[in-house]
């Protein structure tokens, strides 16, 4: 049982991060349909930037922070404004292979500048363990699954009361009536491609704080896909219930039935969910069928 | 294929040839010359760069009539090019199959599972499919590496060198005549394919799916048909991959592998022959060219050699965007423009410039 629990936890806590990864993507699919195969990188670059604020110059946390959240945004617009832009209206297979080669640049990036070995440094999670009852648990993975909920939970807000949130759900819902509206499309996708960037470097940061720094981080990117197939590919409770899903699917399947087989679970679930219900568990049961 | 402005066939075999006037045949004459030639002065390091890319032509044409000419979106390029790959090595390796036939059930195998991973396109579209083809690529590449009785896991695979005419295939200069011969047979099948009632079918599909089943294609049975003739090339490719270094790994076929193929097609031009051949050689000469470079510069910057995987990496990249942004359809566009500007050359029309003059 305590063995359990602590499977939990840690399935939780990287389910969240899971779901943090998935949110930016449906935030960017929503608003501008773009499949974006670079959101793992993006998260990458949240670990490498609070590395680089916190190990390496020297910035208090809280400083550290705000610094790596800056610069993902400023990066994350900076690729919506050069490269997403001049495509918009292109084939679907152009949008997958214009962020594919983007992941490409971004790991080609950090892996000219960090290296390939992995880092790690003093966490500002606290280190220690939490014993309950018969089982010990890590405060950082239990602290983090907190935090991410809270800053999913501000995704959903902002979607619901803010002006530019609304305007995303109105071009997300029908974006000639959203122009016609005087809603600025520019700027909504713009906003996407920031929000997405937030999400994912919090969820960068709180993976240096547990596992520490390292290039294989980028692999979350494509644990995305299971997760918001799962959960709805338009919906951010169905990124947390699909990345929680997927998270403590991965620790049990990898304890108790082992051989590799949690690398591959994922997908199964996907196959499965695409035959049954492609539309995920919240999404909305509009699919373009032939 | 389109009709050339000012040309008029007078026969039947000229209006029906893939190559009818004089300056195509020249230039077809020149291509052959030179790949004639070629084994003769080239390097072996040039040697198995051009294996490779005769390789990857073969395997970027496959996915080229699947992704470029029928629209379906593929990330299991890879687990296909394994099928092969496994197939005909262990073929020929546990049962003492020929090479050749065993090649040939590789194709066939490769086949029947793309064709297998293509039912989905019947309910899924677009995003979807892609999705579905991605966990197709991680559950194929799960069982290469843990399938451990039947594909060694994560182990190599030896093989015996072919043998043809009783020439021994084990250097790059042998090798070379069936790998272009290969590549060359693959390009006029998959040219004349497309120039078919079927190939018709895939590009209807392609276009307009629904317009296509008004005009009485059974587009259900087109792409499953897409995916079946695609897989037979990628296949080819996969055993072709195993003949070449007569060893099987793993790590040759990830999900990688099926994003190389992806931007060979995106870099050479989407649904075209030729653009297949060049995006081929481009995105495989690439990597060489630059490891080149780093090797050129080594002596004044020392630091270069350890970037060099992640300058490969980021041009690799950078690249995909440039083709996307600046040219979608890719250096076969690029080569037409060329061809169109020395056609009337040194007489070209400018736009703005007779208004100007």
């Amino acid at each position: 049982m305590d063995i359990f629990l602590q499977l939990t936890v840690s399935g939780l806590s990287t389910g969240m991060i899971y779901a943090l990864a998935a949110a930016g993507f449906v935030v960017i699919y929503k608003a501008s349909d773009v499949i974006n195969f670079a959101q793992g990188d993006l998260l990458l670059l949240g670990t490498y930037l609070i590395f680089f604020g916190v190990a390496q110059v020297g910035l208090p946390w809280s400083l550290g922070v705000a610094v790596t959240l800056l610069l993902a945004v400023a990066v994350s617009l900076a690729v919506e404004r050069l490269v997403l832009r001049p495509l918009v209206g292109e084939p679907i297979i152009s949008m997958i292979m214009v962020t594919i080669g983007l992941s490409s640049v971004l790991r080609g990036v950090t892996g000219a500048i960090w290296g390939p070995n992995p880092r790690s440094f003093d966490s500002f999670l606290p280190a220690g363990d939490i014993v309950l009852g018969p089982a010990t648990l890590s405060t950082a993975r239990l602290l983090s699954i907190p935090i991410a909920l809270a800053v999913l939970a501000g995704l959903g807000l902002f979607f619901r009361h803010t002006r530019d949130g609304i305007a995303m759900r109105a071009i997300a819902d029908d974006q000639q009536a959203a122009l016609s509206m005087g809603i600025s499309i520019p700027r909504v996708f713009g906003v996407a491609w920031a929000l997405a960037a937030v999400s994912a470097a919090i969820g960068g940061i709180m993976l240096a704080g547990i596992v520490g720094v390292s290039p294989n981080v980028a692999s979350i990117g494509l644990r995305v896909f299971p997760v918001v197939i799962l959960g709805g590919l338009d919906s951010i409770a169905g990124a947390v219930l699909g990345g929680a899903i997927i998270g403590l699917l991965e620790v049990y399947v990898g304890f108790y039935v082992g051989h590799g087989l949690n690398l591959v679970v994922p997908y199964v679930v996907l196959v499965l969910m695409l035959m049954v219900r492609p539309y995920g568990l919240f999404g909305k049961e509009i699919i373009e069928r032939v | 294929m389109s009709l050339d402005c000012g040309v008029f066939h007078t026969r039947y075999e000229a209006d029906m040839g893939l190559r009818p006037r004089p300056l195509q045949r020249l230039r077809l004459g020149i291509l052959a010359l030179f790949v004639l030639v070629f084994p003769f002065v080239a390097s072996p390091y040039w040697l198995d760069l051009a294996n490779q890319v005769a390789i990857a032509t073969v395997g970027a044409i496959g996915l080229n009539i699947l992704v470029g000419y029928t629209g379906q979106i593929s990330l299991g390029q890879g687990a296909f090019m394994a099928i092969g790959a496994y197939t005909a090595g262990l073929l020929t390796l546990n049962f003492g199959v020929p090479w050749g036939a065993s090649v040939f059930a590789a194709c066939l195998v490769t086949a029947a599972a793309g064709t297998f991973f293509g039912l989905p396109s019947l309910r899924l579209k677009g995003l979807y499919l892609a999705i579905a083809t991605l966990a197709a690529q991680e559950i194929v590449e799960w069982g290469m590496t843990n399938w451990t009785a039947v594909t060694g896991g994560t182990e190599a695979i030896v093989l015996p060198a072919p043998v043809l005419f009783g020439v021994r295939m084990n250097t790059n200069f042998n090798f070379y005549w069936l790998a272009v011969l290969t590549a060359a047979g693959t390009a006029l099948f998959a040219a004349n394919l497309m120039r078919s009632r079927i190939g018709r079918a895939f590009e209807a599909v392609r276009d307009q799916d629904i317009a296509a089943s008004v005009i009485g294609v059974d587009v259900f049975r087109t792409k499953l048909l897409a995916f079946a003739t695609s897989s037979f090339f990628v296949g080819l490719a996969g055993a072709m991959i195993a003949f070449h270094r007569n060893i099987i790994t793993w790590e040759r076929f990830t999900l990688s592998t099926s994003i190389v193929f992806l931007a060979m097609i995106i870099v050479g031009g989407l649904g075209s022959i030729r653009g297949s051949f060049l995006g081929a050689a481009l995105i495989t000469l690439l990597p060489a060219m630059i490891t080149n470079v780093g090797r050129a510069i080594q002596d004044t910057a020392p630091q270069a050699a350890s970037l060099l995987p992640y300058a490969q990496q980021a041009v690799f990249g950078i690249v995909i965007i440039l083709f996307l942004i600046f040219e979608p359809r890719g250096l076969s566009k690029l080569w037409e423009n060329a061809k169109d500007y020395f056609h009337v050359w040194p007489f070209a029309y400018r736009r703005g410039e007779s208004r100007a003059g």
